[in-house]
């Protein structure tokens, strides 16, 4: 199994996602079963093939910097679940 | 015919002529959506207002001399392509109750046009799945069997269309999630070449693999409403800004000379016998048309569902890291800190395909693991690209099964993530190399649709409607229609649907 508990505990930290235990066990197995499968990328020798990041073949699309209207404040925190003063809030993040 | 039924050609002409309004026709699709979607689960929400209103514009801009090409036909639209006002939720708990403060470009597009939206469609949760099982809210059904998968991610829209709850649908594809869920349910599904289609408002899954494109009855339509769709905006910077062709011109049924490839990796040992007859006669078909047939090889085929899986989750957990809980969508109660309600939040709101596919590209991504697969994945999507620029150096299109098999029953799949991916195992090629393709119908195997699937090269949709359009009007299969038990008297489906999802 290229996957460990620890690995998998790991990785959800990085990817700030809580897990149950019941979750970090069945993704560590099927994880593991789909990096398995993915192990046969290795026998291709890509030494001297360049990466494709993106196929449309479009490169640093740029526009004039210039100011235009965009949404408004009242607009923008109408999704939020928490908002004080104007401002989206959150808890401390300094104590 | 009932006017439920209708494409939208038939449709258009009807509304031209002044034989029908905008408004009976959309209340038409309305009670059609009332008699059978409490059995087929298509629509996530029905917006009748909305859709009565903009039929009575439609129809006062009719009356104004106004000839747009949608003007006046209801449709469906996937749930995850934001609707200003309206509730648009990806199909994930994690959105319930996200209302987007603007419209997505394409949905602005239809609008345009004079399209009439009938309401949001159910889907995999961010578009990542093969069925709609993986939907937070509720599993849609194929119209063809009601306890088989319609397929996905855009099983809502395509299923909406197989069960004429729509006269159109539109449905995104990441790596085949309008084409395999147009042929489960045996309807035509067009995936643009990327670029094609605005992906702005359109919520994020994997950004180099995303485009939206139609779902509907037959080829005609879907050369219409890409027609729409398609067109530079200046809102997505990969937009391309190649001018767009007049769709309807590609729709002849002469075909005499067109170069068609059939991949050899494409019939492969493990799909169903009737899927692979159902194909091999249409291939019949296109060479008695006067299609010159051969035979081609795309030797890295085998490589390209690794490589998706890398790079489609890798993109995808960068892109839902922003579903923080802090401003927009579900966020925990009384999180202790600030890395609480993050871990809480995203524990709470996201199911377990996206829970997998988040941790499987942070892992590919992260570091000691990056070269051996985020960067390896990408030089093996060079490979695979490659593959197709020397074939289309020699024919038009591509053509082969859409998926290798028929729709499967419900809960089939749900415990091997593996296998559920190997539903994708002939459309995902295409958006590595970032091709256009469709799916059409092609048959039945055991009473259930198969779906031909064509590739063409970038910016080659004229190529694919040209083939797709000889070879349905050559053939049966897109008059027949699933036949549905009509026993249901449901009419507060939109207070229900929404009642369940909040």
């Amino acid at each position: 199994m290229p996957l460990d508990l620890a690995t998998v505990e790991q990785v959800a930290e990085l990817a700030k996602l809580g897990l149950t235990d019941d979750e970090k066990a069945r993704f560590t197995e099927q994880l593991s079963a789909i990096l398995d499968y993915a192990a046969r990328l290795q026998t291709l020798d890509t030494s001297a093939i360049p990466a494709t990041a993106m196929v449309g073949g479009l490169e640093n699309v740029m526009r004039p910097d210039e100011a235009r209207p965009s949404l408004s404040q009242a607009d923008v925190l109408a999704n939020a679940p928490r908002s004080h003063a104007g401002q989206f809030q959150v808890p401390a993040i300094l104590d | 015919m009932e006017l439920h039924a209708l494409t939208i050609h038939a449709a258009r002409a009807a509304l031209q002529s002044g034989d029908l309004t905008s408004v009976t026709l959309t209340e038409s699709l309305l009670n059609r959506i009332y008699a059978v979607d409490n059995q087929i689960r298509a629509y996530l929400s029905v917006t009748p207002e909305v859709a009565l209103e903009q039929a009575e514009e439609a129809d006062r801009r009719r009356a104004a001399g106004d000839t747009s090409p949608l003007l006046g036909i209801p449709f469906a639209l996937k749930d995850v392509i934001c609707t200003e006002g309206l509730t648009t939720t990806c199909g994930s708990r994690i959105l319930h109750n996200y209302i987007p403060p603007y419209d997505a470009t394409a949905y602005r597009r239809l609008r345009e046009a004079g399209a009439i939206l009938l309401g949001k469609t159910n889907m995999d949760e961010f578009a990542m799945g093969s069925s709609t099982e993986n939907s937070a809210f509720f599993t849609t059904r194929n119209p063809w069997d009601l306890e088989r998968v319609p397929g996905g991610s855009s099983g809502g829209s395509a299923a909406a269309v197989a069960a004429d709850e729509a006269i159109f649908g539109i449905g995104t594809d990441t790596g085949g999630s309008i084409r395999q869920p147009a042929a489960l349910v045996g309807i035509v599904g067009l995936r643009p070449t990327y670029g094609r289609v605005s992906r702005f408002g359109l919520v994020a899954y994997g950004s180099s693999l995303d485009q939206i494109g139609p779902l509907t009855k037959d080829v005609t339509d879907a050369a219409l409403v890409l027609g729409a769709l398609a067109g530079h905006d200046p809102l997505d910077s990969t937009s391309l800004p190649t001018p767009v062709p007049n769709y309807e011109t590609a729709l002849r049924s002469d075909i005499r000379g067109l170069r068609v490839a059939v991949p050899k990796e494409y019939f492969v040992e493990g799909m169903e016998p009737g899927v692979e007859r159902a194909v091999r006669d249409a291939i019949q078909v296109l060479a008695g048309l006067g299609a010159e047939v051969g035979e081609v090889s795309l030797p890295h085929t085998e490589y390209a569902l690794p490589t998706y899986y890398i790079i489609a989750p890798a993109e995808a957990s960068a892109n839902l890291a922003r579903y923080d809980g802090v401003r927009y969508g579900h966020s925990a109660a009384n999180p202790s800190d600030i890395w609480d309600l993050f871990r809480t939040t995203r524990d709470e709101g996201f199911g377990a395909e996206v829970k997998r596919r988040i941790m499987l590209g942070t892992y590919a991504l992260s570091a000691g693991y990056y070269d051996a697969y985020y960067r390896k994945a990408q030089q093996t999507r060079t490979l695979i690209k490659r593959d197709f620029d020397q074939v289309f150096t020699h024919y038009d299109v591509v053509v082969c099964p859409t998926s290798p098999s028929v729709a499967f029953p419900i809960g089939a799949r749900v415990d091997n993530p593996l296998q559920m991916y190997l539903a994708d195992i002939f459309t995902l090629s295409l958006n590595l190399a970032g091709l256009c393709g469709m799916s059409i119908p092609c048959g039945f195997s055991e009473g259930l649709p198969v779906g031909l699937q064509f590739m063409g090269p970038p910016l080659g949709e004229p190529a694919l409607l040209r083939a797709a359009y000889a070879y349905e009007q050559a053939t049966p299969w897109h008059t027949m229609k699933a036949s549905l038990p009509l026993d249901v008297t449901s009419s507060e489906l939109n207070e229900t649907d929404e009642a369940e999802i909040g």
